[in-house]
């Protein structure tokens, strides 16, 4: 029973890899979106980081998946925990830079509906 | 002493993990590579209590799984957020206190902000951080007291 | 599986191609700073995925450099813009106290 079940693991892993691999690259573009659609860089940092954690997290997820010995998924593991030990440190940096340059962030409620927005074009 | 002894032994690990193989040359290089890497820490004093927190790894590793539970909720937020038709966000400043004493505390409380998605540290002077939040209503007070609360007793080890 | 594979290796490379433009728009300096740090980690998780589409999983070990070499560059963009300099002392370091070992 035991043995039946690793052994559908073990058929299951490549496609289980891949479906990991295309959600963390799916939540990576929405993640550049983000990037590109919001107003100012305070809220662009917010949409950045879906990439630093979800995005990279679900793909190398994936990899584990598909990797093919140990050796490889503790490489895996590496770049993990390397990728939430610098990201929100450089993300940090990045924002008190901002902060001390004196970039100032915009507060309140922000709301664009796009009818109103192609009635004003 | 025995942050180095602890630093040694984590880079030992480290390099066998990351190369696998046995053959003496490989193996010479690594030692060699050891050396180097602990001849320069011991440099640039880095190597202390505050940078090589042994005795606290096991409360480390449940506060990084609860952590991780809280960063896929709030990427929940931020991902409707981006791929939303309508633009609508509401960006706030606020000053948060922290009951953090040590700079690894402190330290872990602000990263962990900045790890989760829709809250980012600005700022960080004596025990109030600067916080930047894509929707006010994730930082009322009391939003960061669980987070606070738990770093502070991951990093020092005494819950107040 | 393949397919898979390369799609998201596709969905990874528009997600590059995107963050290029935020490059180039960025009104500021900090938004082009924050888009060439999330490319980079983009390429790290693209040269990974690379590495197992081609069967060849030692990739993971330039993913790995390159991630650190990301950071590192990340933080000398911002030292550099903020003192004009590198020949500034980051941290003011006051002299820890004694460990007993």
């Amino acid at each position: 029973m035991l043995t039946d079940a690793i052994e559908m693991f073990h058929l299951a892993r490549p496609w289980l890899g891949g479906i990991f691999c295309l959600i963390g690259a799916i939540l990576t573009v929405i993640g550049t979106v983000g990037v590109l659609r919001f107003p100012d860089f305070y809220t662009r940092l917010h949409a950045a980081s879906i990439t630093d954690t979800a995005g990279a997290t679900a793909l190398l997820v994936g990899m584990a998946f598909m990797a093919p010995g140990w050796v490889v998924v503790a490489k895996v593991a590496a770049i993990w925990v390397f990728l939430f030990l610098t990201g929100p440190t450089a993300s940090h940096a990045i924002a008190n830079a901002a902060h001390v340059a004196g970039l100032e962030p915009l507060i309140g409620r922000m709301w664009r509906d796009t009818e109103t927005e192609s009635e004003e074009e | 002493m025995g942050y180095f002894l602890g630093l040694l032994c984590a880079l030992v690990v480290f390099w066998y993990t990351m190369s696998g193989m046995n053959e003496p040359l490989i193996l010479g290089l690594g030692a060699v590579s050891v050396i180097v890497t602990m001849i320069l820490s011991w440099r640039l004093k880095v190597v202390d209590a505050d940078s090589s927190p042994y005795g606290r790894i096991i409360a480390f590793l449940v506060y990084w799984v609860w952590l991780f539970i809280e960063i896929l909720k709030a990427n929940w937020r931020v991902i409707q957020a981006c791929v939303k038709a309508d633009l609508d966000i509401n960006p706030a400043l606020v000053k948060v206190k922290t009951v953090c004493r040590s700079d690894l505390a402190k330290t872990t409380f602000a990263n962990s902000i900045t790890l989760t998605p829709g809250t980012v540290t600005l700022a960080v002077e004596g025990d109030k951080l600067l916080v930047h939040a894509l929707y006010e209503e994730d930082a009322e007070p009391g939003a960061f007291d669980e987070m606070d609360a738990l770093s502070a007793r991951a990093a020092d080890g005494r819950h107040k | 599986m393949n397919l898979l594979l390369a799609s998201s290796a596709a969905a990874l490379l528009i997600a590059i191609v995107l963050m290029l433009i935020r490059t180039l728009l960025g009104p500021t300096l900090y938004d082009r700073v924050l888009a060439v740090n999330s490319f980079g980690t983009m390429t790290v998780l693209l040269l990974g995925l690379l590495g197992f589409a081609m069967g060849r999983p030692d990739f993971l070990d330039i993913a790995l450099l390159y991630s650190l070499i990301n950071f590192v560059s990340t933080i000398a963009i911002l030292k550099f813009f903020r003192y004009r300099s590198f020949q500034v002392s980051l941290s003011r370091r006051v002299p820890a106290p004694k460990e007993g070992s």
